[in-house]
């Protein structure tokens, strides 16, 4: 007993220990037990009387009765004092140091301040492991010790205080007098007697009218005279002969003769459209196949939001980046997980190189863009993109460039990534040319460096724009025509790369531009954006959008056109993909036919984020969509 | 039980002054239309004349006064013009002001009648200048020349023929109806009144002559009948007879002067309604009545001069006529196909006729008894229109034609719970059973009529109920019935069945008990041979599949709706904000017809539950 117990003891008790054993002392009773007595020499270095610990709630008297027999006098003390000690501010009245965690002190030679304002010291503990040990071994009321977290001092519980923990713990009552299971008495028989077990009066409401028939026509005769709906209030009589007269019929005669000579006149022409005839006539859904209508694949794998989807050209491999850090390779017709790789950062974007030729993918994260190769599909082709990057050969001259090229260790190397892009500030989004040797970043950052401009065979890096002309929200390369557009927060300008101008910028009609688009045509584009409106562009026609469509109910994240179909989709934070029917055609004078033919649904909201980036099959009419909810399907 | 609740009142033209049919013919005349664009076109401020901004301003008038305009105003009926940019015609002021049109004002001021109105005002300073003087000469004088004028040349340019008289008769007609009760006092010039009264009563004699009334309704307001006179339906509105308490916030000298206006017309409507049945105006009680009547009741009752409206009032005489009617009249006429008619097309409407004519001689060939208690006038009206025969007690009005004992008569209308002194042979009925069946157009069982049985509901004729709307079950059962099914009886047959069954099941259930016990013994078994079995044999089991069939109309279905959702998608903002309105109205009006069925199905169990409960405690 006199050897005070490790941390962390009693494991059972450790959880009420806080709440069942606040230690407490009764100044004025004289009630000390053999063990404190025992105890006190031990306390020394905190000059301090030992406390005396009994279960708060527990019935004081079973501690009187079981006292010296001379302590019975004092019986009524006791019971006196046992509602203060309820009280949670008398609870501990040593340490004056309040509910805080104890750990604070764990560097101190002290553990708190009484009431003087003196420190308390912690009792002094020279034991190794061995002694504990020992004492584990050794100490047959070891498994009856704990600590009490206020003074550092070790106490050993009495004998009802264990049962008591025991009772709690099996979820019994804390009086072991208290009995659960009285016999019932009824209160009242259950012979049918004459008088009425009650005799409460009927209610109130049973004889008084209704209080909402009241409000009712209270609110009734509020109303203006003229905006009522029947200028009466409706009654029922048992016979004509009950009908009395209405007291307002020479008013309304009265009123009719006014409104001939006062009213002026006008002929209110009333709508009268059939609302059938406002819905415009399309082309039905069903014969603009194919276009993906149901849900077949789950990908299920990460574990947190998917932001960014990618595709191999082939149309085999699935690449999606995650917030929890890790780049996933999925075989597309499996819904298998080829390839984890971690990245260490959440990944903002993600993209498949889209030369067939080229196994590599750009991904977006932290600070810098890694191109990986994800070493799937044919080995030769794989090993030849590993060939193409190694016979890089540094050029004599350093140049200076807005960013650093470093090649992977060894490690990273095996792994899959092959280059690492720093660049100076967090890079949110990626993007390929159509050839597959440039790649364009977008930094986000608030100078003239927010886009740039890589050369992956060169290892080359520049920044196109001298001034910055808004927060970028993405960019993206024309498929076919050294044109190169950016998406700022409501316009989307086109410039041309050659001639490096400007050549068009276009209005969005939009707050906030989310994601952009092209057609692989190249003359279409659609723009989302989060305040739920897509807009698409028809080069040729305007710079304003040729329409704007307000399919979703909230903000769109991700667009999408199919590199065959004539099909777009766009996913939106109401956990929906909508698919539309987006037929351009040659002939210039005809403007293009935009029919929404499906509502995708699947990705259940999670954060208020519904779908993050949808993505096409780029030989099948399948659409991908990667939600918040940590999921990828696939819609065929 | 009279029903007065929410069934809506007819779609009556007044207080709606936009679908008033006066509206329509007097704008023409003044050529509004044409005059506002051509006086906009001038230069002058859209036409408009501004009055009413101060008084002086309005007194100021070429007209002299307010109250001499607007007199002028209601008789020529001139209304104010609402402008299409008040702002232009209002010095910039959006403030709430009347408008006229400039020339609608210059055409009343050509009107003759305001020299007539003039000389009057002369006439009235001068008369009081000759009280103050005390030259009594002068003022006989005076009011021997009396300056007149009169309102004929007006009705006839307001309207120029005479269904335009008829179309804007409704208003004419429920204000001389409400002047004729006016008490003689006070009020207005008692001549008014009783050229009311007598306008009215010669009115009714009409429609009663012609057998033109179609629908009556007693509503909470008043009664409502709808007539139709020469091809137009006319509906007035008739207070129910008792004193009224006059209101103060009202000015009857507007209405006296809409009354003087409507009284000039009337009367011309009267006379040339009576010429077109071949009546003598004024009106002429039948030859062998009146001399009846004369000898009777005549010189006790009243004065001779009173006594003859007093007798036309009672509507119990037939009107004499010029001509004496002939039946060659009655010759079917031949019948010829109307342009662009069908076969199928005239078969309705010749069903139609019959329809109507059985219709007016729905109560023909009855003998009615009105007791004390009853409204007299409107029902003696109301079953006279219909070719019955009608009379009440000497002591309650003159006219009387038979007695309450004569044996011939069929129905006798008692408006008390209960008849102490029964006679065999005529049937004892509410008054509530003449509206009803003139409104159903048929004689409606008379069981549901009988004096201190519940009513059932007076239902309004003049709400037609279009698709979707919440019929109620009597206006069902009603429909049925003019169909020529007898729903009645199925129904209650229905009603006792359901009842004996009910009583069926209370055996039933105890007998289920017993059976379900049973059963769970027989369960409990079976279960205890299954385990015993288990233990030999696997507990496998192979279940055959449910082949889950594809219902293809719900799937068709459902793309429709689909395709539809996605092309309300591709809408137009504006386009999708109305179709959006529509449809919220349209759900709206559903809502509002399932709520009124819920009611009346949770009514309807109420009732029933009531019924059954006093049923049992009968039994007990």
């Amino acid at each position: 007993m006199e050897e005070p117990c490790p941390d962390g003891e009693s494991e059972e008790l450790t959880e009420s220990e806080e709440s069942v054993y606040s230690g407490l002392e009764d100044s004025g009773s004289d009630s000390t037990s053999e063990e404190e007595e025992e105890e006190d020499p031990e306390e020394g270095p905190g000059g301090r009387s030992p406390p005396r610990i009994h279960a708060k709630g527990a019935p004081r008297k079973s501690k009187i009765l079981e006292n010296d027999s001379a302590l019975k006098e004092n019986e009524a003390l006791p019971a006196q004092n046992e509602y203060e000690e309820d009280s949670s501010d008398e609870e501990d009245i040593r340490n004056t140091v309040g509910n805080i965690p104890m750990e604070w002190y764990q560097d101190f030679p002290h553990i708190g301040y009484n009431l003087e304002g003196k420190k308390i010291y912690k009792p002094i503990r020279n034991k190794d492991e061995l002694d504990m040990f020992l004492e584990k071994m050794e100490n047959p009321d070891y498994w009856r010790t704990v600590q009490d977290k206020m003074t550092g001092a070790d106490i050993k519980l009495t004998d009802e205080q264990v049962a008591l923990v025991h009772r709690l713990q099996k979820g019994q009552f804390g009086d072991v007098h208290f009995n659960p299971y009285e016999p019932a008495v009824d209160f009242f028989t259950h012979e049918v007697m004459i008088h009425p077990v009650t005799n409460r009066p009927a209610d109130k409401r049973s004889f008084i009218p209704s209080l909402i028939e009241k409000e009712k026509k209270l609110a009734w005769e509020q109303q203006e005279p003229a905006e009522r709906k029947l200028n009466f209030v409706p009654q029922q009589y048992r016979c004509l002969r009950a009908v009395p007269a209405y007291s307002r019929f020479i008013h309304e005669r009265f009123e009719r003769c006014l409104d001939l000579y006062l009213c002026p006149r006008q002929r209110k022409m009333r709508v009268n459209v059939d609302p059938e005839d406002l819905i415009p006539k399309l082309p039905k859904p069903r014969d603009l196949q194919p276009f993906p209508t149901t849900q077949a694949l789950v990908y299920r794998g990460h574990s947190s939001l998917v932001r960014c989807l990618s595709i191999s050209p082939s149309g085999q491999w699935l690449v999606s980046g995650s917030d929890d850090c890790t780049v996933r390779f999925w075989e597309v017709c499996t819904a298998r997980c080829m390839k984890t790789l971690p990245v260490g950062g959440v990944v903002k974007s993600i993209a498949w190189n889209p030369n067939p030729t080229i196994c590599l993918v750009a991904i977006c994260v932290d600070q810098s863009v890694l191109l990986v190769n994800p070493c799937l599909g044919d080995k030769l082709l794989y090993g030849a993109t590993d060939q193409l990057l190694e016979s890089y050969v540094a050029p004599e001259e350093e140049r200076v460039q807005p960013v650093q090229w470093v090649t992977a260790t060894m490690e990273e190397h095996s792994r899959g990534v092959r280059l690492v892009i720093q660049h100076s500030k967090a890079v949110k989004q990626v993007t390929w040319h159509g050839k597959g040797d440039y790649l364009a970043s977008v930094v986000s950052d608030n100078s003239s460096m927010q886009v740039l401009i890589h050369q992956s065979s060169k290892r080359w890096s520049q920044n196109p724009f001298r001034r910055s002309k808004g927060l970028v929200q993405c960019v993206l390369f024309h498929p076919s025509r050294p044109y190169f557009l950016v998406a700022t927060q409501r316009y989307v300008r086109v410039y041309n790369l050659l001639k490096q101008e400007l050549t068009k910028k276009l209005m969005t009609n939009c707050k906030w531009v989310s994601s952009m688009a092209i057609h692989p045509g190249g003359d279409n584009i659609i723009c989302g954006s989060y305040d739920s409106k897509l807009a698409w562009f028809d080069l040729d026609l305007s710079t304003r959008p040729y329409q704007m469509l307000r399919h979703h109910k909230k903000a769109l994240r991700g667009v999408a056109f199919h590199r065959r179909y004539p099909l777009f989709a766009s996913g939106s934070d109401d956990g929906t993909v909508i698919v539309c029917h987006g037929m351009v055609y040659n002939d210039l004078l005809q403007n293009p036919l935009l029919v929404p033919v499906k509502v995708l649904k699947g990705h259940e909201i999670t954060l208020d984020l519904g779908v993050l980036d949808v993505l096409f099959h780029p030989t099948q009419p399948w659409v991908f969509s990667s939600g918040a909810d940590s999921t990828i399907r696939l819609y065929t | 039980m009279l029903m007065l609740i929410p069934i809506p009142i007819p779609a009556l033209p007044p207080t709606r002054p936009s679908r008033s049919p006066c509206a329509a013919r007097v704008a023409p005349m003044a050529g509004a239309g044409r005059l506002w664009r051509a006086q906009a076109e001038r230069g002058q401020p859209g036409g408009l004349q501004r009055t009413g901004s101060t008084r002086a301003e309005a007194a100021a008038g070429p007209w002299g006064g307010w109250r001499r305009k607007r007199r002028l105003c209601i008789l020529k009926g001139i209304y104010p013009h609402e402008p299409k940019h008040k702002k232009k015609v209002n010095k910039g002021s959006t403030a709430p002001r009347t408008f006229y049109l400039l020339k609608d004002i210059k055409f009343l001021l050509h009107e003759p009648i305001v020299n007539k109105f003039r000389e009057y005002k002369v006439f009235v300073r001068k008369l009081r200048k000759a009280y103050g003087k005390n030259e009594w000469s002068t003022v006989d004088r005076l009011k021997d020349n009396k300056p007149t004028y009169k309102l004929d040349h007006i009705v006839k340019e307001r309207y120029p023929t005479f269904i335009d008289a008829l179309r804007d008769l409704d208003d004419a007609l429920s204000m001389c109806f409400l002047f004729s009760t006016f008490p003689r006092t006070g009020k207005c010039h008692v001549q008014t009144i009783q050229l009311c009264r007598r306008l009215a009563v010669e009115f009714l004699n009409y429609v009663i002559a012609s057998r033109s009334l179609r629908k009556v309704f007693l509503s909470i307001k008043g009664i409502y009948y709808q007539a139709e006179v020469l091809g137009q339906p006319i509906t007035w509105i008739t207070p129910y007879t008792f004193a009224h308490d006059h209101p103060t916030d009202v000015d009857y000298r507007v209405m006296a002067t809409f009354t003087e206006f409507y009284t000039t017309l009337l009367g011309f409507v009267n006379f040339r309604l009576y010429q077109s049945l071949n009546l003598l105006y004024p009106p002429k009680i039948d030859g062998q009545t009146d001399t009846e009547l004369k000898p009777v009741e005549g010189k006790e009752y009243a004065m001779d001069s009173e006594s003859y409206l007093e007798k036309l009032s009672a509507l119990s005489a037939s009107l004499a006529r010029v001509v004496a009617p002939t039946h060659e009249d009655e010759v079917e006429m031949d019948e010829f196909l109307v342009e662009g008619e069908t076969a199928e097309q005239m078969d309705a409407r010749k069903k139609e006729q019959e329809a109507l004519e059985k219709h007016k001689k729905l109560f023909e060939g009855l003998r009615f008894f009105l007791n004390r208690e009853v409204p007299r006038e409107p029902l003696a009206f109301i079953i006279r229109c219909f070719g019955g025969q009608v009379s009440w007690d000497k002591s309650l009005c003159i006219g009387a034609t038979y007695d309450v004992n004569d044996p011939s008569i069929t129905h006798q209308i008692v408006d008390r719970p209960c008849v102490e002194k029964q006679v065999v042979g005529r049937y004892y009925l509410q008054p509530q059973w003449v509206f009803d069946s003139v409104n159903a157009k048929l004689c409606l069982p008379v069981a549901d009529y009988f004096p201190g049985v519940l009513l059932p509901p007076h239902l309004s004729p003049f709400v037609t109920e279009e698709e979707g709307d919440y019929v109620p079950p009597e206006k069902l059962k009603l429909l049925a019935m003019q169909r020529g099914e007898n729903p009645d009886e199925e129904s209650e047959e229905e009603d006792e069945e359901a009842e004996e069954e009910e009583g069926d099941n209370d055996r039933e259930e105890e007998e289920e008990e017993d059976e379900s016990e049973k059963e769970e013994e027989m369960k409990l078994k079976k279960m205890e041979e299954e385990k015993t079995q288990s233990n030999k044999v696997l507990p496998v089991k192979v279940t055959a599949g449910k082949l889950r069939l594809e219902d293809k109309q719900r799937l068709e279905h459902e793309q429709q709706s689909e395709e539809k959702r996605l092309a309300i998608m591709m809408m137009k903002k504006r386009e999708k904000y109305l179709y959006k309105k529509i449809m919220f109205g349209k759900k709206r009006k559903v809502r509002e017809a399932n709520k009124l069925a819920a009611k009346r199905k949770a009514h309807d169990t109420a009732v029933k539950e009531e019924r059954k409960k006093s049923k049992k405690a009968r039994r007990a």
